[in-house]
């Protein structure tokens, strides 16, 4: 074990579910990042500027770090290639769609709301990544 | 407007959570799934944190009835376990575990100008649209399932 931050990772965890809260007290909404974005690039959906307003300001506190801590950025494990990403990017992008949801739609709010689907999926790709994270480390070298 | 503003903070503050969390570092995302290797236990907190807030917080808001700028709350109502469900998450984490990188961390990486986010936030983009094209409505996300045309009721 190393790199142990269970003070930021709680308050970073308090400040994710303050506002995944905040968007359900204002616009009854989950605060789902697959299915902000997602929605985003359909035809129509429901509630475009509400989606385009909750994304802005996630980015915005991605502008702020740039600049006042960049500290919070940090790259991929050195093995992974441009290609292992965008591999990768193609997986997430997919996955998260035809599974109706990432770590935050399912994996917070869908296990705060007690939904059985929001479980099996957490409990799925929890594993999937867990197994691939070890088979990479033994594949292209150096799991972390 | 105000209620735009409103969701603009609750980004700010998701993004802001992400940052201080680690979440945005997938070395120590890696770190945190390599449970076989030198595990790092400090993720389980974020989702714990959020989650023991959100439910206490959702359960405050649930006493008002009706969301601020709304009529009523979107609540996911698809209760079945289909295929997709798990074959969709499984993907998902296979991506999750090569790069580190998840939707939200990844979009707030990429506006920070880290270059491997950004490839891997074209590449996400690349793949929803994929999705899109290939299955249209019919994978719609579970917090937009109410919205999809055999569950639209409530949304008159």
């Amino acid at each position: 074990m190393h790199d142990f931050t269970p003070l930021p990772a709680l308050l970073g965890g308090l400040l994710v579910g303050a506002s995944a809260t905040l968007l359900y007290a204002t616009h009854g909404r989950t605060a789902g990042i697959s299915g902000l974005f997602g929605g985003l690039l359909r035809r129509e959906v429901p509630d475009r500027a509400l989606r385009l307003a909750f994304l802005a300001g996630l980015a915005a506190a991605g502008v702020v770090a740039a600049f006042v801590a960049p500290q919070a950025f940090g790259p991929p494990p050195p093995q992974r290639s441009g290609l292992v990403l965008a591999v990768a990017g193609l997986l997430v992008g997919y996955g998260t769609q035809l599974g109706g949801g990432c770590t935050s739609g399912h994996g917070v709010c869908g296990l705060s709301r007690g939904s059985t689907r929001s479980l099996v999926a957490t409990l799925t790709f929890m594993l999937t990544a867990g197994v691939t994270v070890a088979l990479a480390g033994r594949l292209l070298g150096g799991a972390s | 407007m105000k209620s735009l503003g409103a969701a603009a903070a609750g980004g700010a503050l998701f993004g802001a959570g992400l940052l201080v969390s680690g979440m945005t570092r997938p070395e120590k995302v890696v770190g945190f799934l390599d449970v076989t290797g030198a595990w790092d236990p400090s993720l389980a907190l974020v989702m714990a944190g959020a989650i023991a807030a959100h439910v206490v917080g959702r359960r405050l808001v649930q006493r008002r009835g009706a969301p601020l700028f709304g009529e009523h709350f979107h609540v996911p109502t698809r209760a079945d376990l289909d295929p997709r469900l798990v074959a969709g998450a499984a993907i998902f984490g296979v991506g999750w575990g090569l790069s580190g990188y998840c939707p939200g961390p990844a979009l707030v990486a990429a506006a920070g100008g880290v270059p491997p986010a950004l490839l891997f936030v074209a590449a996400m983009t690349v793949g929803i649209v994929v999705h899109h094209a290939l299955h249209g409505r019919a994978g719609v996300a579970d917090d937009e399932a109410e919205a999809a045309p055999p569950q639209v009721t409530d949304c008159a």
